[in-house]
């Protein structure tokens, strides 16, 4: 099996590394990398727990491989708050309405919401539910997702901060 | 009994709005699930499936497969059978052996035939397909009905029969009450396969240290005696399995109960000499994984009288539990617990049948069977309603069983503890703007669409006790499901419980942390709950049955009120007064007559810690605590005619749907939710309604969307979430929910359960608005989904 160098940015940081062909985003990022918060659910691009941004775009890792992804830019959930021991005024906000209860969706989920709010500041609960359309989540029965994301859409217009989701209080 | 606990009773953290514990480390990708662990030299399962619904492994060639780079061993159900016991089962048919991989027979598409252990995850998958299986394909059965036919063939011929179990019961004067009653009809509902699928697949580490002869289990786990059935298996000595409860599971609602993938990694693990690791893929989930849910056909028959009142039922209840048992069949059993729903119903008759055939086995899934069958209760009432041609509510609120009637015992030997069903039902009514709806209704019909009202009320019957098992099986004498809890206060005055399962999204270390910082007046936020292991913890049977609120959370209390004296006696002592002239405040001893002389947390901590000359003569030194709680009510046997106790706690739920459906697709959209609900007192809020929420989408996806459905052949055709379809924000409406309080007096704080909520009434619910908008055509459907 053919392996390649691939160079990429994951979280701001740089990585360099050789990767099998059929080697997975989302097993380069779990297994490489060590960056275990994204989630593989159904491997087959349904689910969305293994959501990320690549070049800004929400994107199912477990349909790309490693080597799709060589030169782009990457976000996982980890890279999520501005700083270490932070929260993003998205995920505090996640965690005032308990947008979650066993977690294992809470990640692809939070980055489907990042790329949502980037490009709409003020959505609309119809377009949140359309923005989270491709995210299962089995435990919430996505009520306090919605509710957490208007939160969120509210505190980030008035921190005006807007896309950029700063940190929390 | 206890006096029940007052409704308005001032708590200072139950029932308030606040973080829970757990969700901080899942928001920044910090949880820890089975997936995310890693051990060095860690080897990798993948397996091989039977294609075939019934089929006779001639010979299994792993020639080629060994052959890889990287293979390390190819397993057969033959070898491990030799080197194991048969899984668990809760009926006594000893004759019905069940092992991880197929033995001799394979019994269902993609029972597990035999596992590839490899280096890699790929390697092992690559050699799975070299793997060559010789079958000879019998002629599966999949019906139910069609398994207890004389001819049908035998799943498990040792047995000698398709019926696992069978047993009817008969509760009170079912035959004098339908003679004497108005009217009578029966119908047959269906409640089809589906299941929890979560969105995590199930998943076990195993690692054995040979020099301390101990087997180390991580798994994403929910299953009652976990560590003590796995020990069994693997035959070693219970002590020798460390289970780690501190794995966050992905979701489970019943499921998560890998037991043979942990018999399988556990004896690879052991037999390799490296830990193994078997992580579920989606199509082994959903075909292998052993995880389907119930498949049961519903024969009811109600007798009423023109009034409306109901007098008696027949229920005749046939489940396919698929090719294994385990303790599916018991899903038949529990609801006995609440077989009249929330009704004075006089009389019933049960029969319940288990059959087994050439379909994945079934585990147990949230509800333990309550849904399908209050789907079943709750359509007969809508069936009298029309037959009497009275309105749905009236005729419910005619046979509701009354605020005053509590403490109510039913016809099958339960007690339900408290309710006010007609408040919780009307205030439901009220948020919905019930006429309005109708009118809604009214107006969209007219405009050419199909619309509808579904209107429920049913019971989520909670606290666990297992007293299904005895019932279903004699030789089984368990009358007690007990949960446990350990408390400790450090030297520098912090708290620390423990807790001996696992969780997967109930907010567990929330509800612990709340309870004891009720209790001993400290911060929840400053308390940390341990998942201890199996060989630390104490006593658990795992959160099932809608139990933690009720039995972690009782257990929590108790163990922090023996804290809370020993605090107390401490204080009082320091204080040179007896333990009733003091007053404990926020953690402080204070002379009651005079509060400005205390004795601070601190300083007790301090002299429990290391001044045992200042500690009251003869008490143990440091601050720890343990309580093992009984489950309340629990502790009798099943009468001769099969009358338990079987839940202590009852809530209650009034579910208000309103649906359109396009003429021409047939799409169904829910435009309207609300949920009027009564677990009693709540620990925390957004916990409670955080699952209610997931349970009503749970549920619409059992009515309108999710099906384990299979071919002819026995082929499964939903294998995938491309064809078996989780409800996304598209098809859940936003849910309104209710709240009632109406205190239990079996609890500490007058909690019920809340674990299974929504998912009790929602197919229910959806099915009766569905009939309603098929209503004026004539039409009704009675199967699921």
């Amino acid at each position: 099996m053919s392996h390649h160098h691939i160079t990429l940015t994951v979280n701001g940081r740089p990585h360099k590394s050789q990767v099998p062909a059929r080697l997975t985003l989302v097993d380069f990022l779990r297994d490489v990398l060590l960056l275990t918060g994204t989630h593989t659910g159904c491997e087959h691009g349904v689910c969305g727990a293994c959501s990320i941004l690549l070049n800004g775009k929400p994107v199912r890792s477990c349909l790309i491989f490693a080597v799709q992804a060589d030169g782009m830019d990457i976000v996982t959930v980890e890279g999520l708050a501005p700083e270490p021991e932070t929260l993003s005024i998205l995920q505090d906000c996640f965690w005032e309405t308990h947008a979650l209860q066993c977690g294992f969706c809470t990640p692809g989920m939070l980055i489907a919401v990042r790329a949502l709010l980037a490009e709409n500041h003020s959505p609309s609960e119809e377009q949140i539910r359309e923005g989270i359309g491709g995210n299962l989540c089995r435990c919430t029965g996505y009520k306090p997702i919605v509710d957490a994301i208007l939160l969120a859409a509210e505190r980030m217009r008035r921190s005006n901060a807007g896309a950029s989701d700063a940190t929390a209080g | 009994m206890r006096p029940p606990a007052e409704p308005a009773r001032n708590f200072r953290y139950i029932s308030k709005k606040r973080r829970t514990k757990e969700d901080r480390r899942f928001i920044t990708g910090a949880g820890h699930f089975v997936a995310d662990i890693s051990l060095p030299g860690m080897l990798h399962v993948a397996l091989v499936a039977s294609p075939h619904p019934f089929a006779q492994i001639i010979s299994i060639d792993a020639q080629a497969a060994l052959a890889l780079e990287g293979v390390k061993a190819v397993l057969t159900g033959e070898e491990l059978a030799r080197a194991t016991d048969p899984l668990m089962s809760g009926l006594d048919i000893p004759k019905v052996r069940r092992y991880p991989l197929a033995v001799g027979l394979a019994r269902y598409v993609g029972e597990w035939v035999a596992a590839v252990v490899a280096e890699s995850r790929h390697v092992a998958e690559d050699a799975a397909e070299l793997v060559e299986v010789t079958y000879e394909p019998l002629t599966p059965v999949l019906d139910p009905e069609a398994a207890m036919a004389a001819d049908a063939p035998i799943v498990h011929p040792d047995h000698g029969t398709n019926v696992l179990f069978q047993r009817k019961f008969t509760w009170g004067a079912v035959e004098a009450d339908f003679a004497a009653a108005d009217r009578t009809l029966c119908f047959r509902a269906r409640w089809n396969r589906s299941s929890t699928v979560p969105i995590e697949t199930f998943g076990v580490v195993a690692m054995w240290h040979p020099a301390t002869r101990l087997m180390d289990i991580w798994a994403s786990i929910q299953m009652p005696k976990f560590p003590d059935l796995l020990a069994r298996a693997l035959r070693l000595p219970g002590n020798a399995v460390r289970v780690h409860f501190d794995v966050d599971v992905g979701g489970s609602y019943g499921v998560k109960r890998g037991l043979k993938h942990s018999v399988l990694a556990g004896y690879l693990a052991r037999k390799l000499g490296r830990p193994v690791r078997l992580i579920e893929d989606r199509i082994e989930n959903m075909r292998g994984g052993d995880a389907h849910g119930p498949d049961r056909i519903f024969d009811m028959g109600v007798a009423f009288d023109e009034s409306g009142v109901i007098r008696s039922l027949r229920i005749r209840a046939l489940d396919n539990v698929g090719a294994h048992a385990g303790r599916a069949p018991f899903q038949l059993g529990k609801p006995v617990g609440a077989i009249v729903g929330p009704y004075r119903i006089g009389s019933v008759e049960y029969e319940a049948i288990s059959v087994t055939t050439n379909m994945t086995p079934q585990e147990a899934v949230r509800g333990f069977g309550q849904a399908p069958t209050n789907f079943a209760l709750e359509t007969t009432v809508d069936r009298v309603a029309h037959a009497l041609n009275m309105d749905r509510i009236e005729v419910r609120r005619r046979n509701l069983i009354h605020h005053e009637e509590f403490p109510y015992t039913i016809p099958s030997g339960s007690t339900y503890d408290s309710g006010d069903y007609h408040v919780v039902l009307d205030k439901a009514l009220a948020t919905a703007g019930y006429q309005d709806l109708l009118r809604r209704r009214d107006a969209t019909r007219a405009g050419g669409k199909l619309a509808g009202v579904g209107i429920v009320c049913c019971l989520e019957p909670s606290g666990g006790n297992a007293s299904f098992e005895p019932l279903f099986n004699p030789k089984n004498e368990t009358t007690t499901w007990m949960e446990a809890c350990g408390i400790r206060i450090d030297l520098n005055g912090t708290i620390i419980a423990t807790m001996g399962t696992s969780s997967s999204g109930q907010g567990h270390e929330t509800l612990v942390a709340t309870v004891i910082g009720e209790i001993l007046e400290r911060d929840p936020d400053t308390i940390r709950v341990i998942h201890s292991d199996s060989l630390t913890a104490l006593p658990s049977n795992s959160p099932v049955g809608s139990r933690m609120a009720i039995m972690l959370g009782g257990a929590a209390a108790k163990a922090a009120d023996k804290l809370k004296h020993a605090i107390t006696a401490i204080g009082a002592h320091r204080l040179g007064v007896a333990a009733d002239a003091v007053i404990y405040r926020d953690g402080d001893i204070a002379l009651a007559q005079d509060p400005t002389r205390k004795i601070a947390w601190d300083t007790i901590v301090e002299i429990a810690h290391r001044k045992f000359h200042q500690l009251p003569p003869g008490m143990e030194p440091g601050l720890q605590s343990m309580h093992v709680l009984d489950v309340p009510t629990g502790g009798s046997l099943p009468t001769a005619d099969g009358r338990v106790q079987m839940y202590p706690c009852y809530a209650f739920e009034a579910h208000i749907v309103y649906a359109e459906i396009d003429p021409i697709t047939g799409q169904v959209a829910l435009r309207k939710y609300v949920v009027g609900h009564d677990c009693g007192t709540m620990i925390n809020p957004d916990i409670v309604h955080g699952m209610t929420c997931g349970g009503i989408a749970h549920g619409i996806g059992a009515a309108l969307y999710e099906r384990f459905a299979y071919d002819e052949n026995g082929q499964l055709l939903s294998g995938s979430f491309m064809d078996y379809l989780i409800p996304s924000a598209h098809e859940v409406p936003d849910i309104e929910i209710v709240d009632h309080c109406t205190p239990s007096p079996h609890t500490a704080f007058g909690q019920k359960g809340s674990g299974e909520a929504g998912y009790l009434g929602a197919p229910a619910a959806v099915a009766s608005a569905v009939n309603d908008a098929l209503s004026p055509h004539g039409l009704n459907v009675a199967t699921l989904p």
